[in-house]
């Protein structure tokens, strides 16, 4: 061949050959680059079921304890608080727990196994602030109307929830608080982040 | 002493022959020429450039002797302010830096909003910029988790969460930006990669294409005139004159002053009253315990305030992006023939002013707790805000703009 006419053929061939192996191989290596980033084995192991002893629990009592690094709230309510959750049906977003924010064995009217324990991720659905307690008699330190019956207030972006963990219309958190999967060991003895045994 | 000139002349040339010492300097100092009629408003770029610097030169000391790691990280911080030798001077001046960098470059952006230096031909210069500005928001946002105080904590949570609020992906994406189920140690570190590595770089990078653009096409000035449009014999506009000395020696002065103004802070109110340095953040971060009032730093909150009016969790979030992103299209909403505001009608004049009042005022809502008098505000001034852009192609088409001088007019 002549030095002096270029090779098209040639040029284009080592061109279109560079860019798709080395395109591939730009994809190929971007997974490990992209996979580094998610939760690592470590992070998933302290991700572990949380065993907790309910057994001291008072009535009104809210205990916090941390599964997968967030806050998990165990409250005890009593019969007068659980009788005020009809009441709110018409105030609340999702009444009968109709979206995926609990297992199955908690979409009922209490959202919780136990009608008396209720276990919920404290963080909120809006931007995961983690909300207050405020029981009834504490509304008004609050700035909560008089008709509060006591439930959890964001105060990041005043988003509200009913002792159920429901979300209230006209708030900007979309969802009801989430039920991590949990199932009871014994009568006081809860384990957080773990329902294989519960018969879904 | 001319055996002195020699030599340096001899290396001079010695250089130019391997690196284009002299050529680049004669082109973008020397025989770069910058409008005559510039005013305080165009300083800015140059101090921002400075600030950019301390932020460098103070980030690597702090370095030095910050831990990013969850349980070490606050207590460093601490260590750093009380036990190491002038540590104290070195971090307010990083964290005064951080909002130094956001006034000089608001100031900055608003100059190119009063005098159209967005407009033909420098629309590129102007989304390296806006460019610049987004890196910086980010930069800024993984600096303010380091420290890991309450503030730092839940203010990552709510930024990654707005993440988490996207539809089908959110959850996921959200993960993957935190690495772990919940902001961590995880999340700690690899902020801190982004924050003392990758953006950094990616500012620099930017900053030099901001520049080259800027050379390129050359300064706008406060008439709006192209000063290229009319040269001498030699090629030099006639209202240019050389960037070095001229400018170069009030950049200085005008340098000077800003420094003043900005070791007041950093020696006598560093926290700034809380806007600078937030009080939550003086608690070390508790996963378990959202703060009572919590409020991002004050550069961020004109777009916060646009989230919460908004009384949808993906409308918040997509109108806050969309508020920030809107600023890229002004070269092509903006359908004026007139760049300055000297010359533009009462229709793009009233709208600014509008503009102007309503960021402010959604700064200032952003800090503010949401009662309904305060989000109602916020609706209206969020409504105001994007009809500033939206309906920016309607009233700069048929201004009542005047005639342009042909030449600046000093």
């Amino acid at each position: 061949m002549n030095e002096e006419v270029m090779d098209h053929g040639r040029r284009r061939f080592l061109t279109t050959a560079a860019t798709i192996v080395g395109g591939a191989g730009a994809i190929a290596g971007a997974v490990p680059f992209i996979s580094t980033m998610t939760p690592s084995a470590r992070a998933r192991a302290i991700g572990a079921p949380v065993e907790v002893d309910i057994g001291g629990l008072q009535p009104g009592e809210l205990r916090r304890v941390k599964w997968q690094g967030k806050p998990v709230w165990i409250l005890r309510r009593d019969e007068a608080e659980l009788a005020t959750l009809p009441e709110l049906d018409g105030e609340v977003r999702d009444p009968s727990s109709e979206k995926e924010q609990q297992p199955t064995y908690a979409q009922n009217e209490h959202r919780s196994i136990k009608p008396e324990y209720l276990i919920v991720v404290g963080l909120c659905t809006h931007l995961g602030c983690s909300p207050t307690y405020v029981p009834q008699a504490e509304a008004d330190a609050h700035g909560l109307p008089s008709t509060w019956k006591g439930g959890f207030f964001c105060p990041c972006h005043g988003s509200r929830f009913d002792l159920a963990g429901r979300v209230f219309k006209d708030v900007p958190a979309p969802a009801n608080l989430l039920v991590p999967p949990h199932q009871y060991l014994s009568e006081s003895r809860v384990l957080i982040g773990d329902d294989s045994a519960v018969n879904t | 002493m001319s055996t002195v000139v020699k030599a340096l002349t001899g290396l001079r040339d010695w250089v130019d022959a391997r690196f284009p010492l002299t050529k680049s300097w004669n082109e973008h100092m020397a025989k770069y020429y910058a409008p005559k009629n510039f005013n305080l408003w165009y300083f800015f770029g140059s101090l921002a450039l400075m600030v950019f610097g301390i932020q460098i030169v103070t980030g690597i000391w702090l370095t030095m002797n910050y831990k990013p790691a969850a349980d070490l990280a606050f207590a460093s911080v601490e260590y750093i302010m009380r036990d190491v030798e002038w540590g104290w001077w070195i971090r307010y001046m990083h964290s005064t830096g951080a909002s130094a960098f956001f006034i000089v470059v608001y100031l900055h952006m608003y100059r190119a909003l009063l005098y159209g230096s967005y407009k033909k031909p420098r629309e590129l210069l102007w989304i390296f910029g806006m460019l610049i500005y987004l890196t910086l928001m980010g930069e800024a946002f993984f600096g303010y988790l380091l420290p890991w105080g309450q503030m730092s904590y839940w203010g990552a949570q709510v930024i990654i969460s707005l993440f988490g609020a996207l539809p089908i992906i959110g959850d996921d994406l959200a993960l993957w930006i935190r690495g772990d189920f919940v902001v961590s140690d995880v999340t700690l570190n690899r902020f801190f990669a982004f924050h003392v590595i990758a953006f950094p770089l990616v500012l620099c990078g930017l900053v030099g294409a901001h520049l080259l653009a800027l050379h390129e096409v050359g300064s706008n000035n406060p008439d709006g005139v192209e000063i290229k449009k009319h040269k001498d014999a030699n090629g030099v506009p006639l209202d240019g004159i050389p960037l070095h000395p001229y400018y170069t020696v009030k950049d200085m002065v005008i340098a000077i002053l800003f420094l003043i103004l900005f070791f007041i802070v950093v020696f006598f109110i560093p926290e700034m009253g809380g806007y600078f340095l937030e009080h939550a953040n003086f608690v070390p971060a508790d996963p378990l315990k959202t703060p009572e009032h919590i409020a991002p730093v004050w550069y961020f909150t004109p777009f916060y305030a646009i989230l919460r009016a908004v009384p949808n969790q993906l409308g918040g979030v997509l109108a806050m992006g969309a508020a920030t992103m809107l600023f890229f299209f002004l070269p092509w909403l903006d359908r004026s023939p007139v760049k300055s505001i000297r010359y533009r009608g009462w229709k793009y004049r009233t709208a600014l002013g509008v503009f102007t009042v309503c960021f402010l005022t959604l700064g200032w809502l952003g800090m503010q707790p949401p009662t309904p008098t305060f989000t109602l505000m916020a609706r209206v001034c969020s409504v105001l805000y994007f009809a500033f852009f939206l309906l920016m192609p309607v009233y700069t088409a048929n201004d009542t703009d005047r005639p342009v001088p042909d030449r600046v007019t000093g």
